[in-house]
């Protein structure tokens, strides 16, 4: 997987951990491939966190991206036979996560699309509010991190397209190549990198408002806030 | 003065090629468009911030007791598996040796007649320790070949160690077999050993063909630092001896039948 952002640490040693990482990943999937199934829990251990940070990201919810973790796995391990490259595991499970965490996100809206339509209006008076704004539920970690900027940032993600967000999560927060959000998107490099400009157009007038020149909150938030879009640039 | 779109200061900041210098230059000079960019920064630097949640370094542990129950089981690499190339040769290698030993055993049965025949657990076990001492020298060769491969001269930029990772593949499913016996007779030692050479020859089977000298440094040092090469040589010699235990010198044998005719 190709990155885009520098960490700390020389690139000589990143390259030396990252091909002794993926040395020890290939092990691990020709053991799991000969039968030995604890050699498969290497492979999650390993990569649990980087998959729950993506999925996080991607879904905006603890919930949904400890599912994408399991579920990735889990197609993983089925899957592991078709599996080519074996030496790149990581960029494989991340692509099979990004690319559930896609169909969850499209089956999220379009099962709160149903919900909120007039003719279930009635119902929804009925169902407990938790349900239909399953973003919204005061998790501990929600409340700790409640400030303005933060829920700004959540609805405005939530605005974006299940491909926007995608394209945007593995640009921005993942470091990803061009060429890799194309292949989870299934598309071409060009209408990509469209979809990384879209996402950025859309968050830029969503939180320009909010966001001062060094990227802190705004003091003109509460007066923003009440109509925060259609902002001209 | 034109102004560059929104689009394309998204672009430029993308690291996107197309019209890199003009933008660059347009931007020294245009106060309007860098503050454009600089309110694009702004947007991308405050969600920078964006938390996600920390999970704690036991993670990976719970996911895996999430789903490992929830995996189903696979049989080695199945049938189709089985009569992959490769294994077949390991399997016919291993067949041919077995009965060659059953029918050396039966053959060798009958002019001994006096000295108890040896049972067929131990005539196995002979098979395996002759199979096994020729497989370790085998890979040991490979490891010492590696181990000495250096570029030729200060201008040469890759080596190619194509022919040391087909033998490595070779040696591989032979391996896998000899583990699994080892393991299924209850010599733990032995298994032990070849389950660091397996981890050896996978290390080298999926390295490039061609490797940069810092990359072969690098694959030498992995396998120093396994110790790999002592416990194989360890093991072999041990083999070795017990091999001689088991089926003296033809020297001695010689005397012994002597001996024995004299009386």
């Amino acid at each position: 997987m190709i990155r885009m952002s520098e960490s700390a640490g020389s690139r000589p040693d990143r390259e030396a951990a990252q091909n002794a990482a993926r040395e020890s990943d290939a092990i691990a999937v020709e053991r799991t491939l000969a039968g030995e199934r604890d050699a498969f829990r290497v492979l999650v251990e390993r990569h649990s966190q980087q998959l729950f940070r993506l999925a996080y990201r991607m879904t905006g919810n603890e919930h949904d991206a400890e599912e994408v973790v399991q579920e990735a796995f889990l197609r993983a391990y089925r899957n592991l036979g078709q599996f080519g490259s074996r030496a790149n595991f990581g960029t494989w499970a991340y692509r099979i996560a990004a690319n559930y965490a896609i169909d969850r996100m499209r089956q999220k809206r379009s099962e709160d699309a149903r919900r909120s339509t007039p003719s279930s209006l009635a119902d929804e008076q009925e169902r407990d509010p938790l349900d239909s704004t399953p973003d919204e539920r005061p998790t501990p970690d929600r409340l700790a991190a409640n400030t303005e900027l933060r829920k700004k940032m959540e609805e405005a993600l939530k605005e974006l397209s299940s491909s926007e967000r995608t394209a945007f999560v593995m640009r921005h927060w993942e470091g990803c190549a061009i060429e890799e959000i194309a292949a989870v998107l299934k598309s071409t490099t060009s209408a990509a990198k469209n979809t990384v400009f879209r996402s950025v157009q859309k968050l830029r007038r969503a939180l320009e408002p909010y966001v001062g020149t060094r990227g802190a909150l705004q003091a003109k938030t509460a007066a923003a806030s009440t109509e925060p879009r259609g902002t001209e640039l | 003065m034109k102004h560059f779109t929104e689009e394309e200061l998204i672009a430029y900041r993308e690291g996107e090629p197309t019209q890199r210098e003009a933008i660059a230059g347009h931007l020294t000079n245009c106060a309007e468009c860098r503050e454009q960019l600089e309110r694009i920064e702004a947007v991308l630097r405050a969600l920078d911030n964006f938390q996600v949640p920390e999970r704690g370094p036991e993670y990976g542990r719970t996911v895996w007791q999430q789903i490992a129950p929830r995996l189903p089981e696979r049989a080695g690499r199945g049938w189709r598996a089985c009569f992959e190339p490769r294994r077949l040769v390991a399997i016919g290698v291993m067949a041919a040796v077995v009965i060659a030993a059953f029918v050396a055993g039966r053959w060798t049965k009958k002019p001994d007649a006096g000295v108890p025949a040896a049972s067929v657990a131990q005539v196995r076990q002979r098979v395996l320790v002759l199979a096994v001492g020729e497989h370790l020298g085998k890979s040991e060769m490979v490891l010492m070949e590696l181990a000495n491969a250096a570029p030729a001269n200060s201008a040469q930029k890759e080596v190619n160690i194509s022919a040391e990772q087909k033998r490595a593949e070779d040696l591989l499913d032979s391996n896998r077999l000899y583990r699994e016996t080892a393991l299924h007779d209850g010599d733990t030692a032995l298994a032990s050993v070849l389950d660091d050479l397996e981890r050896v020859l996978l290390d080298v089977a999926h390295s490039p063909d061609e490797l940069t000298p810092a990359k072969l440094d690098a694959l030498q040092k992995r396998i120093e630092a396994r110790g790999i090469l002592f416990k194989v040589r360890v093991v072999g010699q041990d083999l070795q001896q017990k091999q001689r235990r088991s089926n003296p010198a033809p020297a001695a044998r010689g005397s012994e039948m002597r001996e024995r005719n004299k009386a």
